[in-house]
């Protein structure tokens, strides 16, 4: 009990006595509002707005290396589809050239099948006129030469004395060796 | 608790921490006006100026170390104090000022904790009070110039689709809170979470010295050494709560801004 009643005594003193932390001093609040309005005025004008710059340049730097990124993006795709046409272009031409190198290749085939088969056509007609000529030629020939010779022989038969069977008979061999020596251009063939 | 009594029951023991130690004299001659409070205060606004100034002075697009931490202390004021309390349409108007004193109050709350300054001049109730009554007229200003006075007041102390009974007790809560409890409610959170957290930690410092030095003994030795651990601890719990009074300062501000900006109340 003694004890208590000396310390709030000695409490009730001190309260008195201390300073309350309710009061402001006058000197704080007007250093305090000076240092507060000098800070924000400086900061106001010379940091704040660095940091609100360097924002909108980050935020402009991302947006336009996306965009770049983006657009780059867009021109490789395009340049592959521009391949790809031109690649199945370059295919469908290549097949189309060769279908028609193999269409020209049979053409020419066909094409020299049937002149070599005129060509064999014409020179076997061209020897068969020949041969019929040439025989026509031995005919009509044989033809003169055949008279003639009959009437050589007639002559002959008719000079000489026909009774002997073989004088007639050598007559007819010398006429058919004099026929041998003296006449072979006309026997030829 | 029983050894602090037991040692002012003595007489000439230990004196406990209380308001005196919140005074202090001129640091030049003892009546002068130019008190430790004081230069901590000029010192904590110098101190965010030049950092903030070195921070921002070789800004690009791709920051330097400086730079990120100013642009970060920034941009959390920005983003997550002023765009959500008050809006982006409003809202950005008011980044500067709430950025100044976030980092201001954040600074002088501090100084609580800083080896040798170990003193938050935010207890120092004039501080606080400037600050407060700052915001009180930024928001009533604005509230007023927005809707008019009268429409301001209106809205504030009768706002629509409640019984009219009702504004009998609403009216002058509405007004009362607004006006008055409002700024006094800024200072006093303030300044009594730093005058208290200041007293508990001169209570553990001074406490485990007079236990260790004065009381000695076994009992002394144990309670002393955990009274300076104690004050360890509270040291870093005590750097939460000023960065934590330093944003909820910021914080209502901006909201109060944001209510008198806002179209209907």
């Amino acid at each position: 009990m003694l004890a208590t009643g000396a310390l709030t005594t000695a409490v009730l003193a001190a309260g008195a006595a201390e300073p309350s932390p309710l009061k402001p001093h006058t000197a704080e609040i007007i250093v305090g509002l000076v240092a507060f309005v000098l800070l924000f005025l400086f900061l106001r004008a010379k940091v704040f707005p660095v940091f609100e710059k360097a924002y909108a340049d980050r935020a402009a730097a991302i947006e336009g290396g996306i965009k770049r990124a983006e657009e780059a993006q867009a021109e490789a795709n395009a340049a592959l589809e521009q391949y790809k046409a031109q690649l199945a272009e370059a295919r469908a031409e290549a097949a189309r050239i060769r279908d028609e190198a193999r269409e020209q290749g049979k053409q020419i085939v066909d094409e020299l099948t049937a002149e070599a088969r005129e060509t064999a056509a014409r020179i076997m007609a061209r020897g068969e006129e020949q041969l019929a000529a040439e025989r026509q030629q031995v005919v009509t020939q044989l033809r003169g030469e055949i008279g003639r010779l009959a009437v050589e022989l007639a002559e002959r038969v008719v000079g000489e004395s026909l009774a002997d069977e073989d004088r007639q008979r050598r007559v007819v061999d010398r006429f058919l060796a004099e026929l041998e020596q003296g006449e072979p251009s006309g026997t030829a063939s | 608790m029983s050894i602090l009594l037991a040692a002012s029951a003595e007489g000439d023991g230990f004196v406990s921490p209380g308001p005196k130690d919140f005074e202090f004299p001129g640091i030049f001659s003892p009546d002068s006006w130019f008190t430790k409070p004081i230069l901590i205060v000029i010192v904590a606004a110098l101190l965010v100026g030049v950092l903030f100034y070195l921070a921002a002075r070789r800004a690009s697009v791709v920051p330097s170390k400086g730079q990120f931490a100013g642009e970060s202390l920034y941009g959390f004021v920005r983003n997550d104090i002023a765009l959500d309390a008050i809006g982006h349409r409003d809202g950005m108007r008011f980044v500067p000022y709430l950025a100044t004193l976030f980092s201001f109050i954040a600074v002088m709350n501090i100084a609580g904790i800083i080896p040798l300054v170990q003193f938050p001049a935010s207890s120092r109730i004039a501080f606080p009070l400037v600050l407060a009554v700052i915001a009180w007229v930024i928001y009533l200003y604005l509230g007023i110039k927005k809707h008019g006075f009268v429409k301001y007041f209106k809205d504030m102390m009768f706002p629509a689709g409640i019984p009219w009974p009702v504004y009998i007790l609403l009216a002058p809560i509405e007004f009362f809170s607004t006006v008055i409890v409002r700024p006094l409610t800024l200072t006093l959170r303030l300044t009594f979470n730093m005058f208290a957290g200041h007293l508990v930690l001169l209570l553990f410092v001074l406490g485990g010295e007079y236990l260790l030095v004065d009381y000695g003994g076994a009992v002394g030795i144990v309670a002393g050494s955990v009274s300076i651990f104690g004050s360890i601890v509270l040291t870093f719990f005590e750097g939460f709560v000023q960065l934590l009074q330093a944003y909820v300062f910021t914080l209502l501000t901006a909201l109060y801004i944001g209510g008198a900006l806002a179209d209907e109340h």
